[in-house]
C-alpha cells in the first residue's frame, strides 16, 4: 500500500493541510478523532454563538409579524446565508476531518434541503443537533433526532399532515401527506430492497400523523398535536403498533434496527469510503456489525476503517464538488474565511452546500459528476483558487497534497510549470486530485 | 471592449473618472506633459518566451542549422517574418507591434536577459521581479513607486496591478490598488492543453477533458475558439482605460502566462502571441492621447534554448527578447548587442547568450521616463551599482 497516511488524508478526510499533514499513525489518527471531545463551536458570522432552535423559530416568527421590506432577504434568508460558510469554514479548518465526513454522510443520507425556503434556516442546526453529536452513536438516536427536527418535518411535509379520522382531520376534511413516511421507509431506512407495500407506505405516514411544528406558541419547534393523530393500530410489514406519540419512536426504533436497513446503510457507507461499486464482502462486513452491535454506527465507523479493501484501493472514489472545493483550500493552506471559494465551487459545479434537488441527497458516483462541462468546470475553478495563491510553493503542494499519490505525468507537469500559478492550477487539475 | 473590472482596493481611485474630463485633460496635456504625467507599464511573459522565435534573427547564418523547423520564412515570402530592418524579423503573429515598428513606437530588445543565471521559472521569475539576484522583501516596481516625484503628496496610489493575485513585482511596503477581471479567469488554451495531457491517459476524467474541450469549440491543435482568446486583452484594455485618466494612476503591471513551449511550439506560440499583439494594441488604443506619453516594457524570465529539441520545442534556456513600446519610446529599431549564434557563441553552448540585463532597461526607464532621482534608481535595484541606466530609450 502507498503511503497510509495520504490514504487517510484523502479517502477518510477532507485532503492534508500544511499544519495537519498526512498522518504517521493513520489508523491511529482516524480512530482518535472518534473519540475526539464534542467539536468546538464555530458560530456563522455576526453570531457570538452558534444559533439555536429557538432562534430560529424567533427570527421566523419575526419575519412573519414584522415582514422585511420588498427586494431585502428575511431574517431566515439571512440566517441561512451565514450557516453555509461557517459550515464551510469549519471544513476548511478542521483538525477532525474524518469526523466531519461522516457529518456530511450523514447529512446527506437524512437530507433536507435548502431549496425549500421554509426549511433553509433550519439547516445548521439540524446538522448541530440532529447529525453532529450522533455519527458515532446508535443509528436509531440519529434517526429519531433528525426525523423529529423542523427542518425534516417541513421539508417532508410532515407538519401539514393530517390523520383523516382524527378530530382535526375530522373537522377540516384534511388529510395524510405520505412524504415523510415513504422517504423514512425507501432513503432512510429500509429502502426498497425490503419489500414494503404501499399499504406499508399509508400506514406508517398513520403512525407519523400528530408529529408537527409549532410556529408560534411556546415551546416552538416539534409538538406532538394529539388532535391530529390518527386513531387505531397501525401494521407495517405486519408489525402492529398501537395508537400515540410513543408510537414514533418505537417505529423508528423498530426501523432502525431491521435488517434491511442495515445493509442499505452497509451498502452506502461501502459506496461512500470503498469504491461506487463495493465488493459484496465488503458490504456483507459493515451490513454483520450494525447488526451484531444494534446499529451502532461507532463501531460500523471502526470497521470501514479496518477494511482492507479501503486502503488498497487508493484514490478509487471521486471526489465531490464540495470535497474538491475544500481540498484546494486545505491543500494551499486557507483559513476558514475563504469559505466563500468552497461555496463558489459547489454552486458552480452543481452541488450548492445543503441544497440537493431531492431527498435522495447528492449522488455519490463518479458518473454523477464527471462529464464534460464539469470536468472543465473543475479545472477553471481550481484555476480561479490558484490565482489567489500564486506565492503558495507548487512543489510543497503537490507533496503535501498528493505526496507519493501523484502519477509521474502529474509531478512532472507541476514542476516544469512555467509559472507558479499554472503548477498550482495543474496540481488541483490532475486527475489524482479529483480523487480521494 | 467594454469589460467591468470591479476594484478591489481602494475605490476612490475611479471617482471623476468620466469620459469628458479623461479627455479634456488629455489633450490640454499632449505634447508638452508636465513632469510627472508619464506611464509606466510592466508586461510579465510568464513561461519563459522564446526570443529567438518572436524576433527571430533570420540574418544569422547559424540560425537555421540550429532551429530547423522552428526557423519561418524569411520577410516577404508567405508566412514569413515581418522585417525589423534587415537582420531580424517579428513572428508573423504580431503584426500590430509590427504596426508600432513602423510608427517608431516599438523598440525591440534582443539578448537580454534578468538578473540570475538560474533556469528555474520560479527563481528567474522572482529575480526579474525583486529587481535583484537575492530575495527581498519587496518588488522593484513597488520601491520605484516610493521614488517618484510628488509621491508625498499625492492623493492617489500611483500603481495597480490587474489579475487575480497581486504580482510579486508590485508587492512592498507602497500600498498599491488590485483589479480582478468581474468574469473568472480562465486557464490559457497552453494550459488547458497541459491540463489535458495529464488526465489524458485516466479512463474517468481524460475523455471527458477531452470532449469538454471539443463542447467549447476548441479544434484538435487546441486553437481556442474566438471568445477565449480574450483574458489578456481584456487585462490589457482596462489598464489602458485605468491609465489614461488624469490624476489617475500611473504604474501598472499585468501578465500573460503560455510560454513554456517545450513541445509543439509553433502552434503553442501563435495562439498566445496572437493574444499579446491584440492586448497591447488594445492598450494603445485605449491610452488615447495618454499613449504618447506611455512606455510598456515587456519582458520574460529567461530565454529558450537556441536549438530546438526532440519534440519540436525548446527547453529552458538563458537570452531572450524583450519590448519597449509606447508614443514615449524612441523605437522603429532594434537594439542588441548581438552576441551571434554561431560556434562557441552560445552561452554554455546551448543558450543565446545575453548582452544586456534588463535591469539596466527598467533603470533607465525610472531615470529618464518616470523621473526618479538617481537615489531612487539605486534604492529600487539595490546591489547591482555596476549596472548602469541604459539610455536613449526614449524619444528626446
Amino acid at each position: 500500500m502507498i503511503s497510509p497516511g495520504h490514504v487517510a488524508a484523502l479517502r477518510f478526510g477532507l485532503g492534508p493541510r500544511p499544519e495537519s499533514p498526512p498522518p504517521a499513525d493513520a489508523t491511529g489518527w482516524l480512530l482518535a478523532q472518534l473519540e475526539a471531545p464534542p467539536d468546538q463551536a464555530m458560530p456563522p458570522q455576526d453570531w457570538e454563538q452558534d444559533p439555536s432552535l429557538a432562534d430560529v423559530m424567533a427570527l421566523r416568527l419575526l419575519d412573519r409579524r414584522a415582514p422585511r421590506p420588498m427586494g431585502e432577504k428575511s431574517r431566515a434568508g439571512v440566517l441561512y446565508d451565514l450557516e453555509r460558510p461557517a459550515y464551510l469554514g469549519r471544513l476548511i479548518a478542521t483538525p477532525t476531518p474524518f469526523r466531519e465526513r461522516l457529518v456530511a454522510f450523514w447529512t446527506n443520507h437524512l437530507t433536507v434541503s435548502g431549496r425549500d425556503g421554509q426549511t433553509a434556516p433550519f439547516i445548521g442546526d439540524y446538522v448541530r443537533q440532529a447529525i453532529r453529536p450522533h455519527v458515532v452513536a446508535p443509528f436509531a438516536a440519529m434517526l429519531k433526532a433528525a426525523i423529529r427536527h423542523p427542518a425534516m418535518l417541513l421539508y417532508l411535509n410532515q407538519a401539514a399532515s393530517i390523520g383523516p379520522d382524527s378530530p382535526a382531520g375530522r373537522q377540516t376534511g384534511r388529510g395524510l401527506n405520505e412524504n415523510l413516511g415513504r422517504e423514512v421507509l425507501e432513503l432512510h431506512t429500509l429502502s426498497p430492497a425490503a419489500g414494503y407495500s404501499q399499504a406499508d407506505v399509508t400506514e406508517f405516514a398513520r403512525l407519523l400523523t400528530g408529529l408537527g411544528v409549532e410556529p408560534v406558541r411556546e415551546p416552538r419547534g416539534t409538538v406532538f398535536f394529539p388532535r391530529n393523530h390518527q386513531p387505531g393500530d397501525k401494521t407495517i410489514m405486519g408489525r402492529a403498533f398501537p395508537p400515540g406519540a410513543a408510537s414514533i419512536d418505537a417505529a423508528l426504533d423498530w426501523l432502525a434496527g431491521h435488517p434491511a436497513t442495515h445493509r442499505h446503510l452497509a451498502l452506502k457507507l461501502a459506496r461512500h469510503f470503498v469504491a461506487d461499486d463495493p465488493p459484496p464482502a465488503v458490504v456483507d462486513r459493515l451490513a454483520g456489525v450494525l447488526h451484531d452491535t444494534g446499529g451502532d454506527l461507532g463501531a460500523v465507523t471502526r470497521e470501514v476503517v479496518a477494511l482492507p479493501e479501503a486502503w488498497e484501493r487508493s484514490l478509487s472514489k471521486l471526489r465531490t464538488p464540495t470535497e474538491l472545493g475544500v481540498a484546494a483550500l486545505r491543500a494551499l493552506g486557507a483559513g476558514p474565511e475563504m469559505a466563500a471559494e468552497a461555496l463558489r465551487v459547489g454552486n458552480t459545479l452543481g452541488q450548492p452546500l445543503w441544497a440537493a434537488p431531492a431527498p435522495n441527497g447528492w449522488p455519490d458516483t463518479a458518473a454523477a459528476w464527471i462529464h464534460p462541462e464539469g470536468i472543465l468546470a473543475r479545472f477553471d475553478q481550481m484555476h480561479a483558487i490558484s490565482g489567489q495563491f500564486s506565492r503558495k510553493d507548487a512543489k510543497d503542494a503537490l507533496d503535501l497534497a498528493l505526496g507519493p499519490l501523484a502519477s509521474e505525468a502529474t509531478r512532472a507537469a507541476v514542476l516544469r510549470a512555467g509559472s507558479n500559478r499554472e503548477a498550482l492550477t495543474l496540481l488541483l487539475g490532475s486527475p489524482e486530485f479529483q480523487r480521494r | 471592449m467594454t469589460a467591468h473590472l470591479p476594484m478591489i482596493g481602494r475605490r476612490g481611485l475611479l471617482l471623476g473618472l468620466t469620459a469628458g474630463a479623461i479627455l479634456g485633460r488629455s489633450r490640454l496635456a499632449l505634447g508638452a506633459g508636465p513632469a510627472g504625467d508619464s506611464r509606466l507599464v510592466v508586461v510579465l511573459l510568464r513561461g519563459a518566451l522564446d526570443g529567438l522565435a518572436a524576433v527571430q534573427p533570420y540574418g544569422d547564418p547559424a540560425l537555421a542549422g540550429l532551429r530547423g523547423p522552428l526557423v519561418l520564412p524569411e520577410p516577404g515570402r508567405d508566412g514569413g517574418v515581418l522585417d525589423l530592418g534587415g537582420f531580424f524579423g517579428l513572428h508573423p503573429r504580431l503584426p500590430r507591434l509590427h504596426a508600432m515598428f513602423a510608427a517608431n513606437d516599438l523598440l525591440a530588445l534582443h539578448a537580454v536577459c534578468g538578473p540570475t543565471r538560474s533556469r528555474s521559472h520560479f527563481v528567474a521569475q522572482d529575480m526579474m521581479e525583486f529587481g535583484a539576484e537575492r530575495r527581498l522583501d519587496s518588488g522593484w516596481l513597488n520601491r520605484a513607486l516610493a521614488g517618484l516625484p510628488g509621491h508625498e503628496t499625492a492623493a492617489t496610489r500611483a500603481g495597480f496591478a490587474l489579475g487575480s493575485d497581486l504580482p510579486l513585482i508590485m508587492r512592498g511596503a507602497e500600498p498599491v490598488g488590485m483589479y480582478a477581471p468581474s468574469r473568472p479567469d480562465l486557464p490559457s488554451p497552453d494550459l488547458y492543453a497541459r491540463l489535458l495531457e495529464i488526465n489524458h491517459a485516466d479512463p474517468l476524467t481524460g475523455p471527458a477533458a477531452e470532449e469538454g474541450l471539443r463542447a467549447r469549440g476548441f479544434t484538435a491543435g487546441l486553437v481556442p475558439p474566438p471568445e477565449q482568446r480574450g483574458g489578456f486583452v481584456r487585462l490589457a484594455s482596462a489598464a489602458g482605460r485605468f491609465l489614461s485618466a488624469a490624476g489617475g494612476p500611473r504604474v501598472a503591471a499585468l501578465e500573460i502566462s503560455g510560454w513554456d513551449t517545450h513541445a509543439g511550439q509553433q502552434a503553442r506560440l501563435r495562439g498566445v502571441l496572437g493574444q499579446l499583439d491584440s492586448g497591447l494594441d488594445a492598450l494603445r488604443e485605449r491610452l488615447g492621447p495618454a499613449w504618447a506619453r506611455t512606455a510598456v516594457l515587456v519582458m520574460t524570465e529567461f530565454g529558450r534554448t537556441a536549438r530546438v529539441n526532440g519534440n519540436e520545442g525548446t527547453d529552458h534556456g538563458t537570452g531572450s527578447a524583450a519590448f519597449l513600446l509606447g508614443g514615449a519610446v524612441a523605437g522603429g529599431r532594434v537594439m542588441a548587442d548581438w552576441p551571434g549564434l554561431g560556434e562557441g557563441r552560445l552561452y554554455e553552448d546551448r543558450d543565446l547568450a545575453p548582452t544586456l540585463d534588463l535591469r539596466a532597461v527598467a533603470k533607465g526607464l525610472l531615470r529618464d521616463h518616470l523621473g526618479l532621482s538617481p537615489a531612487a534608481v539605486a534604492a529600487a535595484f539595490p546591489g547591482s551599482e555596476e549596472i548602469e541606466a541604459k539610455g536613449g530609450l526614449l524619444r528626446a
